[in-house]
């Protein structure tokens, strides 16, 4: 194998390839070509490395330093610089935004220091595309391991003794699963991987299946063979299509090494995979709704039980799990499901994948033990909000998810503390909101949400969240009336005891969370038609502050209305129902004497 | 439902598309096996970029599936469309993290610069505009996606020049 000097590792993620990071990359090669280093650097293509507003990124080794925001026109600089020289570009480092010294190295940077990574240990280091390069961080180890060494009852024995959680949503044991699995009756059965990722604003398992698909495609084999499955689906929302391309390829690849289809490792075992694209149905990230989705009908849930393990794909017993699950089985089965056990909480083994953005600092990826505070996820490695302004609130769990206040800062997250709180962990994703966001405006963009992909299927969820979000809606544009936030309420819980699925159980929940912190935001929409936050539109009102106002006119010939009047040298004002709040006074004054309130 | 009646009046029509023959391929490589439905609709929408009645019929046909029975998944997956599509598809993505940075202004936009409303496609034949979920770039957000071309942290004032640029190229390839 050819040894090289130097690697350059340029991030190919989602969001560094819509940064434009195929530009960077093919500009370095050719740069390396022309001062003839092509065969002693290696440039790798790699996973999502996490720092997404930082793209396009690249880590060169064996140093690690780190390069952020790149430009095809850099590459010479690196080339020259940095590669032939050994001097570190400067104007290309990182600065937090919380001081002014710059950091190098990659493992120096907080958002790097203080995770903790198990699911996305190869996501950003290895080349997704080269199976060689998964095999050579103990690739496939565990599947030969498993399929030589062990009884499928050890293997679930394992999985069981780690405590692992579902990653999904739910935090249902993943040992019991198998367990329930391996049980039920019956030859064929199947394994199946829930990588449709609804929630938006999580992206991790799109980064796992991007970065590092290999992982998931060990682990769905490791489970077939303790449940007794023959075949896997893995069901990819069709939003993901560098996620399918590069699963395709990676499954490709296996075959080829013989890690699936027929007698893998030697053994009897035989298993393959198939990839199921999505069709843009939230549902049906629900796993009843998966299952119906994969035989190519309707999307529609049904009542569980019989549960999947029991009833599944096809009506067979039925495996099913999240992609990031299964992204932690390969190194509990190599390291023990004592390691893992002894990372985290007493009831939340292990770590979590956090997708964090909305107004934060260091939007991306970040992997962190369970029972990490709040606090040192947003402000330590999220490097706090921008621009000065005061944490509000952040959202977890998504559309089924609730927020957590200031208040809950020092919350370790896991999963019991957040349900506590009226929030869930759902699927990681987690939405920083500073104290310009509306809160009511929150919920019901949620509600906006579920009621566009509630499935119809029942009455509750499909009628309740459209009165549900007819109310929000008034409320935020001002025609908010007494007794809404108690119509609310009731409506919030028939919803949540009477839905058919998880969808519409869980839709009030940001609803129900906002009004448990914010009640007083909603009571001032309501009351006094004003959001405090200036963000509802319609409740947006333009003053003039008369100690500021020198009576000028300027603002007078601009207002295209006329709803502004005054004596000259005199205070002016508003009159509110005439204006169309279209800001134009606000933009002309030369005094700042006009406010929006 | 009878719907070889049907067939005959187009076959010439048909023979000389080659779209068809595609589907034809499509459907034969798919036939039988369990599941096939959704994996045979997409490829068929790529192929005609849309599923007009006809289309669903051939399906239909070539897979053994009542005609009810593709209408319901056509209408349930929201990607599937059986109107035809503008040339390139706008997708403004209003997750949670777009949303909270501003999406819903840079929506707004589009709208009164296309004139057309979500889900509609311009008069010119070249833009559709859609609302979708999450892309998962949130880290860019807002994003915008533009066929295959994505634009993130967008401000309204970015818009007018990305319309531009895909008018523009429009323009030359048809000089
Ligand atoms: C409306 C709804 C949407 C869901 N979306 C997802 C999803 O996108 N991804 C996912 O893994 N689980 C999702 N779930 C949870 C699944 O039903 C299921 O519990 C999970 O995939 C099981 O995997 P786990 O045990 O590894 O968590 C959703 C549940 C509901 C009710
Ligand atoms: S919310 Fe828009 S990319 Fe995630």
């Amino acid at each position: 194998m050819a040894v090289y000097r130097t690697h350059v590792l340029v991030c190919a993620g989602a969001g560094c390839v819509s940064s434009n990071c195929k530009a960077v990359e093919s500009a370095l090669q050719e740069q390396l070509a022309k001062v003839g280093l092509a065969e002693e650097v290696k440039v790798i293509e790699t996973g999502c490395i996490g720092t997404c507003d930082l793209g396009p990124v690249m880590v060169i080794y064996p140093e690690g330093v780190f390069y952020q925001k790149l430009t095809p026109e850099d590459a010479e600089e690196i080339v020259n610089e940095h590669i032939l020289k050994g001097r570190v570009i400067e104007r290309l480092l990182f600065k937090p935004a919380a001081s002014d010294d710059l950091v190098e190295k990659a493992c120096d940077i907080e958002f790097f220091r203080r995770q903790y990574r198990i699911a996305l240990r190869n996501t950003g280091v290895i080349d997704p595309g080269v199976i060689e390069e998964y095999i050579a961080r103990d690739g496939y180890a565990a599947l030969g391991k498993v399929v030589t060494d062990m009884t499928r009852e050890q293997v679930i024995d394992v999985i069981k003794r780690s405590k692992l959680r579902g990653r999904g949503g739910a935090g249902f044991p993943t040992g019991l699963k198998w367990q329930f699995t391996y049980d039920a009756p019956g030859n064929e059965k199947y394994v199946v991987c829930n990588a449709d990722e609804g929630d938006p604003g999580a992206f991790m398992d799109r980064s796992i299946l991007e970065g590092d698909p290999h992982a998931v495609i060990e682990a769905m084999a490791i489970a077939g063979y303790a449940v007794g499955a023959k075949q896997g689906y893995v069901y990819v929302r069709a939003e993901y299509p560098l996620a399918v391309a590069r699963l395709a390829r990676a499954l490709d690849q296996a075959r080829n090494y013989g890690f699936l289809g027929e007698e893998i490792f030697g053994s009897k075992f035989c298993f393959d995979i198939d990839i199921r694209v999505g069709a843009g149905a939230f549902v049906c990230g629900e796993e009843t709704a998966l299952i119906a989705s994969i035989e190519g009908k309707r999307g529609e849930p049904r009542p569980r039980p019989p549960f999947p393990a029991v009833r599944g794909v096809y009506g067979k017993p039925t495996l099913l799990s999240n992609v990031e699950t299964y992204a932690n089985i390969c190194p509990i089965i190599l390291n023990g499901p004592e390691w893992f056990a002894g990372i985290g909480t007493e009831e939340s083994k292990g770590t979590k994948v956090f997708a964090i953005a909305g107004d934060i600092n260091n939007t991306g990826l970040v992997e962190v033990p369970m029972g990490t505070t709040l606090r040192e996820i947003v402000f330590d490695i999220g490097g706090g909000i921008p621009n000065g302004k005061r944490f509000k609130a952040a959202q977890t769990g998504g559309p089924s998810g609730g927020c957590l206040t200031a208040e809950h800062l020092d919350t370790p997250m896991d999963y019991e503390s957040l349900r506590e709180l009226g929030s869930m962990m759902g699927s990681g994703g987690l939405i920083v909101l500073d104290e310009d966001s509306c809160m009511v405006d929150i919920a019901r963009f949620f509600l906006d949400f579920t009621q566009d992909e509630s499935c119809g299927k029942c009455t509750p969820c499909r009628i309740g969240t459209t009165r549900m979000l007819e109310i929000l809606t008034r409320i935020t544009e001002g025609e908010g009336e007494e007794g809404d936030i108690e119509r609310l309420e009731t409506l919030a819980r028939t919803i949540q005891s009477s839905s058919l699925c998880g969808l519409g159980q869980s839709a009030p929940n940001p609803v129900l969370s906002t009004l448990k912190y914010f009640r007083e935001e909603y009571e001032i929409h309501i009351r006094e038609k004003r959001c405090p936050s200036g963000h509802c539109a319609g409740l947006v009102r333009f003053v003039i502050d008369p100690e500021l106002c020198r009576g000028c006119g300027l603002c007078v010939k601009h207002c295209p209305v006329g709803a502004i009047s005054g004596e000259r040298r005199k205070p002016h004002v508003i009159d509110a129902d005439l204006c169309t709040k279209c800001g134009e006074c606000q933009a002309t004054c030369p005094f700042d004497a006009i406010l929006k309130i | 439902m009878e719907v070889v009646a049907n067939k005959c009046q187009c076959e010439a029509l048909r023979a000389k598309d080659p779209r068809y023959k595609k589907l034809a391929d499509i459907i034969a490589k798919y036939a039988g096996r369990e599941g096939a439905l959704i994996p045979v609709l997409h490829e068929a929408q790529e192929v005609f970029g849309h599923l007009p009645p006809e289309i669903q019929m051939l399906v239909a046909e070539g897979l053994d599936v009542p005609l009810s029975e593709i209408d319901g998944v056509i209408t349930f997956y929201s990607l599937f469309t059986a109107e035809p599509q503008g040339k390139y598809k706008i997708g403004v993505c209003l997750g949670t993290a777009c949303y909270v940075k501003g999406a819903g202004d840079v929506l707004d936009e589009l709208k009164e610069r296309l004139q057309i409303d979500v889900n509609k496609t311009s008069a010119d034949g070249l833009f559709t505009l859609e609302v979708t979920r999450c892309v998962g770039a949130c880290g860019l957000a807002p994003v915008v996606s533009v066929g295959d071309d994505v634009y993130g942290r967008l401000t309204p004032d970015d818009i007018p020049a990305i319309l531009e640029k895909y008018i523009e190229s429009e323009k030359n390839s048809n000089a």
